[in-house]
């Protein structure tokens, strides 16, 4: 399957308002992901960190597994997408799909994706790494789950 | 920001007076018309930074401040260690040691339009730029840790560059006390094959011409002249010191809660100076430095072979190096005693003055060389560090432009083709893997240069000496 992040509005909002978004930080970008868990509001949140590098499609060619923990659910979503910088960074690789699986404070992922060409990736930044500033991990009235926070580039 | 909200002390110093838990005033140096245009986060994160442990004098903020994570970015904070002070990964930032070198060439500009796009393109070949790129350099495990250890001083030994480079590199291209044993698995791994490589964002490679001298003597004593192409790069420690971010900024925003330290927001994560996560970020972030400094070096050395390949006579030295994301160790004044305190640069210039014994002996008379970037349309500056500057700010200036529009704003605003288009009919070359990173990074998306270098000199933090005016410019 392949992601194709669109171009203009710099979101993707599926049904009952899930999906990614950016959101402007005067020196970098803000990542924001929403789903009906946790799990799948940081699997969008990550697509946001794929966006915000490329406008290209992202073929799933090979797979990565991480894990992270840490104490809390904020903590954790830093966690999770610091380990997906870190793969991107030491593989040089863009990726596409994720999926992602929380229990207590722990957390699987798979990476789906491929090395990064230069030419047809065009990658506009290198994450260097997720912070702590506007960092919220949290459910709205109607159940569904937000994370968000700014990403260094 | 509503300047109401500060006492108004003189033209270019607004002052937040100390109230609930902070330990110092905050002070920001700016014109009425940089204070408005700030974001109201640079009131709030110089007003939170003076709430942190053992800090002296006051939280500063420079002409180019704007929000930025724990610390404004422009932002400047000295801490006594003898009096409970902390070190802060988030002070320092995620671009260790990020910083500016410019090289003066001694080549007349008008000589370059007849050769500007085949330069261009020889730039952009060898100075690997961007998320993808990786250099030629792969480091073992012993290279990696004799590189954390030795800095530019290492990458020299290994034939990149010249021996009188290193002393017009700030702690003479090494930074002492540096301890690789602090530094990650996954740190090194993510900079094993990044040495000379240019990076992304705002990093970048320029060919620029002096446009304009406002100080002859010190210009003189620079090596600047009018007309005269120099080169210019703007990088820092790669995934090295955005891993040592990371994995420091988790271990501390821990280490706070069980310590006691009172942060206002989990980005200030910080340790007393006297700890031991406190000494071991220390030796992992002066390791990092040295990865900056010798990955500048190298960086300097590409660009050396490439000009010299179309300029074979051309000189070209080393003008200075300076680090604007940082936490170094320096005697200051404090109350008529000299103290040795941990001064946080974030996105801020160390501007010794002149006189100062760090300087080498052929810069001493003018003052240390303060290197500012602006955008790849506008220019950049070379000033000079101020005497006054000590009192004012612990010796130290703005670092850039800043940036008036987030990425979000530019790539609404802006084409990356049309941008490049326009900046060539100016006489200005643009090479980048990536149009929307050139939208990203749009002149109209930073401040005035002008108006910053400006409130910086009217503020006493440092003098203007020149203006650059780019020709080519590389962005990752």
């Amino acid at each position: 399957m392949e992601i194709r992040p669109p171009r203009a509005d710099r979101q993707a909002k599926g049904a009952r308002g899930m999906g990614w978004s950016h959101f402007p930080h005067d020196a970098d970008i803000g990542i924001k992901g929403v789903g009906r868990s946790p799990a799948e509001a940081f699997e969008q949140a990550a697509l946001a960190l794929t966006a915000a590098v490329t406008e290209a499609a992202v073929e799933s060619k090979a797979e990565v597994a991480v894990r992270c923990q840490a104490s809390d659910l904020e903590l954790l979503f830093v966690e999770w997408l610091n380990a997906v910088i870190y793969e991107m960074a030491v593989r040089k690789m863009l990726f596409g799909q994720f999926q992602v699986r929380i229990e207590g404070k722990r957390l699987e992922g798979l990476l789906r994706g491929e090395p990064v060409e230069v030419v047809r990736h065009a990658p506009a930044c290198e994450p260097k790494g997720a912070t702590y500033t506007a960092l919220k991990v949290e459910k709205d009235r109607d159940g569904l789950w937000s994370a968000a926070c700014v990403v260094d580039v | 920001m509503d300047p109401d909200r500060f006492t108004h002390v003189d033209e270019m110093t607004w002052r937040i007076e100390p109230k609930g838990a902070m330990r110092v005033p905050a002070i920001i140096y700016a014109d009425e018309a940089l204070i408005r245009d700030m974001d109201d986060k640079v009131h709030e994160q110089a007003t939170n930074v003076a709430t942190l442990p053992g800090i002296v004098r006051a939280s500063y903020a420079m002409p180019d401040a704007h929000w930025g994570y724990g610390f404004p970015i422009g932002g400047v904070a000295a801490f006594d260690p003898d009096h409970g002070g902390v070190v802060s990964a988030g002070g320092v930032g995620f671009d260790i040691s990020c910083g500016v070198r410019t090289m003066v060439t001694g080549v007349a500009a008008d000589k370059i339009p007849p050769l500007q796009k085949a330069l261009a393109d020889s730039f952009f070949r060898q100075i690997p730029a961007g998320l993808g790129s990786t250099g030629a350099i792969e480091l073992d495990t012993d290279e990696m840790t004799a590189m954390l250890s030795g800095g530019a001083q290492w990458a020299f030994e290994r034939g990149w560059g010249e021996a009188r480079d290193l002393e017009r590199i700030e702690e003479n291209g090494r930074m002492a006390g540096a301890d690789p044993a602090c530094v990650s698995e996954r740190a090194r791994e993510r900079q094993r094959r990044e040495m000379g490589t240019l990076g992304s964002g705002n990093h970048y490679f320029e060919l620029q011409a002096v446009a304009e001298i406002f100080d002859e003597a010190v210009a003189g004593v620079f090596g600047l002249k009018l007309g005269e192409v120099v080169i210019t790069i703007h990088c820092g420690s790669r995934g090295l010191g955005h891993q040592i971010g990371t994995d420091f900024l988790k271990e501390m925003v821990v280490a706070a809660a069980e310590t006691g330290i009172d942060i206002p927001d989990r980005e200030l994560a910080c340790a007393p100076i006297n700890s031991d996560i406190g000494q071991r970020y220390l030796g992992a972030m002066r390791a990092a430095v040295n990865c900056a400094l010798a990955n500048r070096q190298i960086l300097g050395h590409h660009a050396r072979r490439v000009f010299n390949h179309f300029f074979p006579s051309a000189d070209i030295s080393l003008l200075f190096d300076v680090s604007h994301n940082t936490c170094k160790v320096e005697e200051h004044p404090v109350d008529g005693k000299s103290r040795s305190l941990f001064v946080h640069r974030k996105g801020a210039t160390r501007a010794f003055g002149p006189g100062h014994p760090s300087l080498p002996a052929a810069l001493r008379t003018a003052g240390q060389p303060v290197l500012i970037g602006g955008s790849m349309g506008t220019g950049s500056y070379i000033l000079v560090g101020e005497t006054s500057s000590e009192a004012k700010a612990f010796s130290s200036a703005c670092h850039g432009a800043g940036r008036s529009l987030s990425r979000h704003a530019a790539l609404k605003r802006w084409s990356g083709r049309k941008v490049v288009d326009e900046l060539a009919e100016q006489g200005i070359l643009i090479r980048s893997p990536s149009m929307r990173g050139v939208a990203e990074e749009a002149p109209g998306a930073y401040k005035d240069v002008s108006s910053v270098v400006m409130a910086a000199e009217r503020a006493g933090l440092a003098r203007r000496v020149a203006r650059l005016r780019p020709l080519i410019c590389i962005k990752g």
